[in-house]
């Protein structure tokens, strides 16, 4: 099929190969726009190769937390109003996270980070795309983004973008690019003495019944020997031989905690987000560009608020503490970002009326992000909030100025075109779009 | 002696049938004919049936094709999956398999199936594909819409209403969304620009794709679309479709809640009436021109045209259709790709299907029946001859994966089990009743995570080609391994019926084949099944009762549990076979 005229950057039939179909049997069948249904591939000399993003669902409290404000009072602070001291001098985070405090010079924090959305899917969409929800498109995470741009450079039989161990849910992940770029959702449970991560480590099936299947099925599918000449039975074959490459291949091995030291994940941490962590660790050491911990549990305190952060923290911060020392140690840190934030903070000012009885609300106006790795640097501040942790003082962050730092040391290019199913224009993040509001990227960390 | 299986199409064929038939073993000695599959492909010969196989069969001698009829078992496991979406269970395969009748059996299958309440359910969810009805992104027809759309799309199938009718509806209604249910034809359209909506027409209705159009035949057909409005009312989500040739919906504070403003080519300016009214003058794609009546929809005039028995742009489309959905390929291919410089393979079978879709009042019944009971329709898949212009030919029934709704629901058949198909937007989040089956679903935006992951259509532009069947490690991953299928085969009662019944081994093994497989199982099957459930039990089961943390001696409940998962692994190979998991 010819295209005469060249009006949209590409054309409808091109983007549905692209998003309904997927890039690769697009090409593979010779459709039109082959050469620009693949996306660039980041540069070689790109910083960052793989990022771990913690997501900490619900809004985790930034005054308890990361900008902790004990001049406020315990109006604010309430019953966590002490601080630790970090090595980095000047520097401190609250009292529940003492693990992180000793590792301050790998992580920085952005203090100011604000986009002013109280809403929790409209804040997690604007978290992980960088648009702002309600146009007539749903733009893809950057988890899928990144699937996109990786597609050629990443050979891995994982999957390029993986979530531990439960999706979200409350946006399509992979927006507009189609199911090819949704997210792997491992389900299971890391801390569990075998982690079952779905169509690759089943329940109850021995590695010796996995074989024996394998070979009744060979022996009881008479249509696969006599239509072997079908392309269709062809390919379902070989897409048959690379799944089996993963369930019974050392592929899986990556999800066998039991190959790691007892000593280095008792220092994880004997629960699910440490363990999620060394699974993380294990992930981008083989390679896989993304990959998301959706914390286990959620952070939306509006009760309940100061005993479930005593629960919760010290397990977030045993977790991720070793895990930034684990990758500096062995020498990953600086191929990979970790950053780690909900889609806003709470409310520093403690609700202490029922039915919240000291509880905090959504709270978009100022929050704070941690960002670590692949070419952050570690131990600074960048801006701050006011007295209270109420509004930003000094330097705001937006989604974009974040997000379009990661996506630079990743060495994709925050303006480039994603393939829309409509030929719309689409950008990997809005390019000066009204209304949305932009501070520059986090030079002062690259 | 055996009776052919070729059945005639009416009493007066069956005399010219047994003629063939009986002449057929002089003419044909066993050296001319292609060895045979028993299990998947008939020893009768392959002659034609009906009009349509005259077309087909005219192209195989030149080709070298000598074509081979399918099996009884391929044949009724075909016929449900084609006609119905679903598996045939157990006992209707048995019936099927052992009606002696062999000369019309075939046909009367196939007039029993069209009659089944499943079929408008099917066939309501291709239609649905093709008018893209989604509640959300990124069609947005909402909920109440998408579900009255989707309803009059089914009982207008059940009615078996005549396609010229259908169309006119979905071309020409006016009225609420939530009232009027064709209406939504109009709102199930993102680009709601006059060149949007005549793309969408002519993909939909004509099978062919403007933008392989020269562009001022666009224009001049974008015309008739020109003056379609939709105002918002005070009712939440209702939008109101209507003939607006003024353009009053175009005024900025007459755009509905929540819309993107509508981008038209005469915007106007300012308050009060527009001053730049709608085109006057419309040009049909055959070049033909018309000054618009002042006093009529556009659309009506536009329908007229259209909806006609020697437009070339209207039955043969349709019947390609259905064509395309039954033979897996497009007698003009793709079935939406219809221009000058892709022709249709067979210009005489198109031809032939349109004047009798027009003859019988537009009734798509009868061409359903007319492609199913050829021959054509009954070749083996076997493929014997892979060159391009041999698929092309329709030399054999192709291949190909059952689409996402359909699987899903026939290994919920087998194994007596269901799903769960929400959408997560808007809040309340929606759920559907756990009987229901996916087939059966009424809006696109009500999903699974299997469905998402087998390439089920997303309904964003109409287009054949959106619904993806081509095979992903993933989907083999969760077929063969994950705890959502391992969950049906240990769980499944209808699976339990079959194997704790008390019945014989090979009582049992003969069940799940009629069950899953849709036929009997041969000697060496019997043989291999009953080899894997014996060396099963004879195994050590360190796996399992590790599982359960319990160690040491073998019990009574350790030798159940063995033969148990001894006969999930071998549903679970059934249910992985490519025989299970393809139409062929």
């Amino acid at each position: 099929m010819k295209h005469s005229h060249s009006k949209p950057s590409i054309t409808r039939r091109e983007a549905i190969c692209r998003v309904a179909a997927g890039a690769a049997g697009c090409a593979l069948a010779g459709r039109p726009g082959e050469a620009s249904a693949t996306p660039p591939t980041p540069p070689p000399s790109a910083k960052a190769k793989s990022v771990i993003q913690i997501f900490l669902w619900g809004g985790m409290s930034h005054i308890d937390t990361w900008d902790p404000k004990p001049k406020a009072g315990s109006e604010y602070m309430g019953e966590l109003s002490k601080t630790v001291d970090t090595n980095i001098p000047g520097l401190q985070l609250g009292e529940l996270f003492p693990n992180l405090a000793k590792q301050a010079d790998k992580f920085s924090l952005i203090r100011s980070m604000t986009h002013r959305n109280n809403g929790h899917e409209t804040a997690a969409y604007l978290m992980q795309t960088g648009h702002t929800p309600g146009e007539r498109i749903s733009y893809p995470s950057i988890g899928a983004v990144f699937a996109y741009f990786k597609e050629r450079e990443y050979k891995g039989l994982l999957p390029p973008y993986i979530v531990l161990t439960q999706p979200q849910g409350r946006f399509s992940e992979e927006g507009f690019l189609g199911p090819k770029y949704k997210p792997f959702a491992t389900g299971g449970d890391p801390n569990n003495p075998r982690f079952e991560v779905e169509g690759i480590v089943a329940r109850g099936i021995s590695d010796e019944r996995q074989r024996a299947r394998r070979e009744l099925l060979g022996r009881m599918d008479p249509l696969t020997r006599t239509a072997a000449a079908s392309p269709a039975i062809a390919a379902a074959e070989e897409a048959k031989r690379a799944a089996y490459e993963l369930i019974l291949g050392p592929g899986k091995d990556v999800f066998d905690l039991s190959k790691e030291k007892d000593e280095l994940r008792d220092r994880y941490g004997r629960h699910t987000f440490g363990q999620e962590c060394l699974v993380a660790r294990r992930l981008v050491e083989n390679g896989v560009p993304y990959v998301v911990i959706n914390y286990p549990g959620g952070w939306d305190t509006h009760s309940n608020h100061f005993p479930t952060m005593r629960r919760q923290c010290p397990q977030l911060d045993q977790g991720l503490a070793t895990l930034l020392a684990d990758l500096h140690d062995r020498g990953l840190l600086d191929s990979t970002i970790v950053w780690c934030t909900g889609e806003f903070g709470r409310g520093p000012k403690v609700d202490w009326q029922p039915p919240w009885n000291g509880g905090r609300n959504h709270y978009g106006a100022v929050f704070t992000v941690l960002v670590a790795g692949g070419g952050f640097k570690g131990g600074r501040v960048v801006g701050e909030s006011d007295d209270k942790a109420m509004e930003v003082r000094d330097r705001p962050v937006y989604p974009v100025d974040l997000l379009g730092s990661i996506y630079q040391l990743a060495g994709i290019d925050p303006n480039a075109p994603l393939p829309h199913p409509m030929g719309l224009d689409a950008h990997v993040l809005p390019l000066n779009e009204p209304g949305v509001k932009s501070a520059g990227r986090l030079t002062e960390l690259m | 002696m055996r009776s052919c299986s070729a059945w005639p199409a009416g009493p007066s064929r069956l005399f010219l049938a047994v003629l063939l038939c009986g002449g057929m073993a002089v003419a044909d000695t066993p050296t001319s004919r292609p060895s045979i599959h028993p299990l998947f492909e008939s020893a009768e010969p392959a002659r034609p049936h009906n009009r349509v196989d005259d077309f087909v069969f005219a192209k195989f001698s030149a080709l070298n094709i000598r074509p081979v009829l399918c099996s009884d078992e391929v044949f009724v496991r075909r016929a449900f999956l084609d006609i119905l979406g679903v598996l045939p269970t157990a006992e209707e395969a048995r019936a099927f398999l052992q009606d002696p009748d062999r000369t019309t059996k075939r046909q009367r299958l196939v007039e029993q199936l069209l009659e089944r309440p499943e079929f408008a359910e099917y066939w309501a969810m291709r239609w649905s594909d093709i008018l893209r009805i989604k509640a959300e992104f990124p069609v947005n027809l909402w909920p109440n819409a998408a579900q009255a759309y989707h309803r009059w799309v089914l009982e207008s199938l059940a009615a078996n209403k005549p396609y010229d009718r259908f169309a006119r509806e979905l071309l020409t209604s006016s009225g609420s969304n939530f009232r009027v249910a064709p209406v939504n034809f109009y709102r199930a359209i993102q680009n709601r620009t006059p060149d949007g909506i005549a793309a969408a027409v002519a993909l939909t209705f004509m099978g062919t794709r403007t933008d392989t159009w020269p562009s001022n035949q666009l224009a001049g057909f974008s015309a008739f679309f020109a003056q379609v409005g939709y105002k918002p009312t005070s009712e939440w989500k209702e939008e109101i479709v209507f003939w607006d040739p003024l353009g009053a919906s175009r005024m900025p504070a007459n755009v509905a809640p929540g819309r993107d403003n509508i981008v038209t080519t005469n915007r106007p300016v300012g308050r009060g009436v527009p001053t730049n009214l709608p085109p006057r003058m419309a040009v049909f794609p055959d070049g033909r021109r018309i000054a618009l009546p002042p006093d009529r929809d556009p659309r009506e005039v536009l329908a007229d045209w259209l909806i006609s028995p020697n437009n070339p742009w209207f039955g043969r489309v349709v019947v390609n259709r259905i064509w395309y959905w039954l033979m897996g390929r497009g007698i003009v291919h793709e079935p939406d790709d219809f221009r000058p410089d892709n022709p249709p393979s067979h210009p005489e079978l198109l031809d032939y299907l349109s004047r009798q879709l027009a003859g019988a009042n537009y009734d798509l019944k009868h061409v359903y029946r007319l492609i199913l009971t050829s021959a054509t329709y009954q070749l083996s898949s076997v493929p014997r001859d892979t060159r391009p212009e041999a698929s092309a030919a329709f030399a054999a029934y192709p291949i190909r994966r059952l689409d996402a709704e359909v699987l899903i629901d026939a290994i919920n058949q087998v194994t007596g089990t269901s799903d769960l198909y929400t959408s997560p937007i808007p809040e309340p989040f929606t759920y559907i009743p756990a009987d229901l089956r996916a087939v059966a679903i009424g809006d696109g935006s009500i999903t699974s995570p299997f469905l998402a992951l087998f390439g089920r259509t997303a309904r964003a532009t109409g287009m054949e080609s959106e619904r993806d069947n081509r095979p992903m490690p993933a989907q083999w991953r969760h077929l063969l391994n994950s705890s959502h299928i391992q969950r049906k085969l240990e769980t499944g009662p209808k699976l339990r019926t079959i194997w704790e019944g008390g019945r014989s081994t090979r009582e049992v093994i003969e069940n799940l084949y009629l069950a899953i497989l849709s036929r009997y199982p041969t000697a060496d099957e019997v043989k291999t099944v009953e080899a894997h459930l014996e060396s099963a039990g004879a195994a050590p089961v360190a796996s399992d009762s590790r599982r359960d943390g319990r160690g040491g001696g073998r019990t009574r409940s350790d030798a159940a549990q063995r033969r148990r998962d001894a006969w999930v692994d071998v549903v679970w190979a059934l249910l992985n076979s490519n025989e299970f998991l393809f139409r062929h």
